[in-house]
């Protein structure tokens, strides 16, 4: 039986004030708890996939985030956890993001090979 | 002497849930420390950004405790850009004012800063105010 796959495609929404990425997150919990995942980013997500990315020292009026969103490191601790990591390639080329610029351990797919992805998937979340 | 400037923000997304609350903080602050004065005129989900009961969290995921988190909740934010806003030594002034059916509907009646009001007083901040900015919910 395959994996659940999770269609991630809104991005940084939230994420500043949730200092995370809720669908990752809860991806990331579900898989500790024993479930078999699979992540798939696409549209404005595949940004999440940019290596070194950061919002710095969010301050709010002397107010600070105390550790503000690593979405990069937070895909790389998901797939330390077993989750496996697609993203659609022409969406990051679109975004003019190439594979150099992303962390290692992403599995690029195109379009037309999404469907293949959703047949093999015992159950398809989309977020 | 030169008008006194205020700009009106009305606000409608939930915490948590998008960038546009964060931008509309970050646009409050940069104007209340111009000493420009900001209403904000929160209503529907905007409401529950000031909620007092919100409480910061660990992070399992990261292994983080909750004092290494540091996870500021918008009431947090929300109760800084109120102590920021008093008007003084050249600040702007800051009246935040939540839409009270809406906090009716919600429940969130514990508030860490602003008042309640009505779209009365959305009205009246649209007279007074030398520009209106609404970011709706999408």
């Amino acid at each position: 039986m395959g994996k659940i796959l999770n269609v991630v495609e809104r991005a940084y929404q939230g994420t500043l004030e949730e200092q995370d990425d809720q669908a990752l997150w809860l991806v990331h919990t579900l898989q500790k708890a024993g479930g078999e995942h699979a992540v798939l980013l696409r549209g404005p997500a595949v940004s999440y996939a940019v290596r070194g990315q950061s919002v710095g020292s969010l301050e709010i009026a002397g107010v600070k985030a105390g550790n503000p969103p690593r979405l990069d490191q937070d895909l790389e601790k998901l797939r330390a956890a077993g989750v496996d990591l697609y993203a659609v390639r022409e969406d990051a080329a679109e975004r003019g993001i190439s594979r150099e610029e992303a962390i290692a351990g992403i599995q690029w797919v195109s379009r037309s090979e999404v469907p293949r992805l959703f047949v093999e998937a015992s159950r398809v979340f989309a977020w | 002497m030169a008008e006194r400037k205020s700009i009106t923000l009305a606000l409608m997304d939930p915490p948590y849930e998008t960038a546009r609350v964060t931008t509309a903080f970050r646009l409050a602050e940069a104007a209340l420390r111009k000493g420009i004065d900001v209403n904000v005129f929160a209503y529907e989900g905007a409401v529950a950004l000031g909620f007092a009961q919100q409480k910061p969290h660990a992070n399992s995921v990261k292994g983080t405790t909750v004092e290494e988190e540091g996870h500021p909740n918008t009431r947090a934010w929300l109760a800084a850009l109120v102590k920021l806003g008093d008007g003084q030594e050249g600040r702007g002034r800051l009246d935040w004012v939540n839409c009270g059916l809406c906090v009716d509907e919600r429940g969130v009646f514990e508030q860490a800063g602003g008042r309640r009001g009505s779209p009365a007083d959305f009205h009246a901040f649209i007279q007074r105010s030398t520009n209106v900015l609404t970011i709706g919910t999408r």
